[in-house]
């Protein structure tokens, strides 16, 4: 069975479908490509699936079961965390706090334990602190544990956001456009890293990106998405050839052969 | 409770400050004058401290908390002097009430933000008024006179040290770090896992909570309470509290408060002039202090007893 399974997914502002019928299918484990040229609704489909927008038309199964109407920490609490294209880090607070804050669904005790310190708080806490610092540690990020996020340079703070999100646990991560701004020795690194926690951590992952050495160096799959409409999916090798996907990204010839289009 | 060298002095602060104000005044060393200021020092922080919570932590401009001082005055007055009910059933009816009126205001209007919250907020602290002015067994806008004087400086430091204590202890818990999370960035809390309608109508219950027993505690020392002490111009004063403080500091809070009261009563004598003064005094400490007196910084004592385990920056008593 599919982990992720969307059924004619669509969504219309005003007159706009922004996405429109779209299919998408992921198996537990996969490392799946979202592409498409500006606009094509790429983040729309990563907001449908997180709830922040409420499709117009269509299903979403996860798990085998509908995220139809939930809202987005219902949809976080079934198992899927994101990154954002604009990082969304807690700015004023540490480090560690921001991963500290995306554990705290998982924290096992209630508010009356927190007010009268009552044992199971300090077991509580005990245990997400750790969790959260090994976190630090996998990420590399321990030595700024205690500085405010938006102090951080660019790439650690793309790095912590993808740590907040598994800190949530998810099974399924959606990775908006993990190496924007990232110069090519970072893209790399980046790569080594989605490839490891994607073992390390048991995921499924979901990825836009317009760097194509990185969407075609470690994507199993790739969707590549033009005005809302799937109009190619396949491994990275079909797609680099698909002429749909080529007349997405580059126009057709004046005098060119006619497109003959279909599925790779 | 765990009595780390920092808890056990802070206990021994706490008590040591109970005793040398109960000594002054048993000594008689405390004018009366003083005294009227000592408890609008409390009564003030206890105010501050919860309205921070709302507006400095979970990062939702509220402009009501008049209001709901005036619900925990009005329903603790009643029930003491009404129906006879001891002084603590009192505050803590009027506590609750207060909490629920947090909770039927917060479940609509939290959906809006900033400006619009503001608004919506400061409209509920005028219906609480205007219903007041309205209701004859209330005695209307003369107010209900003949309220016990229960209130004294043993209740009011009671009061004062369990807000604080309660309020420092829900921010230092992963219950606090949602709300601040929501303050710092709601779309990314929420896709946190962190149900932020139901943290955001918590705090606002809380803080009304608080904001209940800081007018319980007035009713019961002043005797009287109107309808018109608790105009939009006090919620403004204690925002201006919170503000001058520093938006998500506790430890600022309590000397802003304590701070703009003590101002606010030396400057008494000096009539027309006091607003004044009072205002360039605002003026210049938020022209080079924009982020308030402390900021979101602490004031703790970890800086003189070393520490133990836990090494955050938040929220210290």
């Amino acid at each position: 069975m599919a982990l992720l399974e969307t059924r004619d997914l669509t969504i219309s502002f005003g007159g706009l479908m922004a996405v429109a019928n779209v299919d998408l299918c992921l198996q537990q484990g996969e490392l799946v490509g979202l592409i498409g040229p500006n606009g094509a609704g790429k983040t729309t489909i990563f907001n449908l699936l997180t709830g922040v927008y409420r499709p117009t038309r269509g299903e979403i199964i996860f798990n085998g079961r509908s995220l139809v109407g939930l809202k987005p920490y219902q949809i976080t609490q079934r198992g899927i965390a994101r990154t954002f294209q604009n990082i969304r880090l807690f700015g004023n607070l540490s480090v560690l706090d921001n991963i500290r804050i995306a554990y705290h669904w998982h924290s096992r005790y209630g508010i009356l334990n927190a007010i009268f310190r009552l044992p199971s708080f300090h077991q509580g806490e005990a245990a997400i602190l750790a969790r959260s610092q090994e976190l630090l540690r996998i990420f590399k990020l321990e030595p700024y544990q205690y500085e405010k996020a938006k102090n951080l340079p660019y790439g650690e703070q793309r790095r912590l956001e993808i740590a907040r999100a598994l800190a949530a646990r998810p099974k399924l991560l959606l990775l908006d456009e993990p190496a924007a701004g990232m110069n090519p020795q970072e893209t790399k690194e980046l790569m080594t890293l989605i490839n490891w926690i994607r073992q390390e951590f048991d995921l499924t992952i979901l990825l836009i990106e317009h760097d194509m050495s990185l969407v075609m160096g470690i994507c199993e799959r790739i969707y590549v998405l033009d005005y809302g409409q799937v109009i190619a999916e396949g491994p990275p090798e079909d797609i680099r050839n698909n002429e749909r996907v080529i007349e997405a990204y580059l126009g057709r010839e004046v005098n060119g052969v006619a497109p003959q289009g279909g599925k790779s | 409770m765990r009595f780390s060298k920092k808890n056990l002095l802070s206990l021994a602060g706490a008590i040591l400050i109970y005793f040398l104000v109960y000594w002054l005044q048993a000594a008689g060393v405390i004018s009366a004058f003083q005294e009227i200021n000592l408890m609008m020092v409390g009564i003030n922080i206890i105010l501050a401290v919860s309205l921070n919570l709302i507006v400095g932590f979970t990062g939702q401009l509220a402009l009501g908390h008049a209001g709901f001082m005036a619900v925990g005055a009005y329903v603790s007055a009643i029930l003491t002097t009404n129906l006879g009910q001891p002084f603590p059933v009192a505050i803590l009816a009027g506590a609750c009430t207060a909490a629920v009126a947090g909770i039927i205001i917060g479940l609509p209007t939290l959906r809006l933000r900033g400006d619009y919250l503001a608004i919506a907020t400061l409209g509920f602290g005028e219906i609480i008024r205007g219903a007041a002015n309205n209701i004859n067994y209330i005695g209307g806008a003369a107010g209900m006179i003949g309220i016990p004087q229960l209130t004294n400086w043993t209740w009011l430091y009671l009061m004062m040290v369990l807000t604080i204590l309660v309020i420092v202890n829900f921010l230092n818990s992963t219950h606090g770090r949602a709300c601040v999370a929501i303050r710092e960035n709601e779309i990314a809390a929420e896709t946190m896992g962190i149900n932020t309608t139901y943290y955001k109508v918590l705090a606002f219950a809380m803080g009304a909570f608080f904001a209940g027993i800081a007018g319980a505690l007035y009713a019961h020392y002043f005797y009287l309470i109107q309808p018109a002490t608790f105009t939009f111009f006090r919620s403004f004063d204690i925002l201006v509290m919170v503000v001058f403080g520093g938006l998500g500091s506790i430890t600022g809070s309590i000397i802003a408060a304590a701070a703009i009261t003590i101002i606010n009563a030396a400057l008494q004598d000096l009539a027309v002039l006091r607003m004044v003064i009072y205002a360039v005094l605002l003026i210049v400490i938020m022209v080079f202090r924009p982020q308030g007196l402390m900021g979101t910084r602490e004031f703790t004592l970890d800086r003189w007893v070393p520490k133990r385990g836990e090494a955050s920056g938040s929220a210290g008593n």
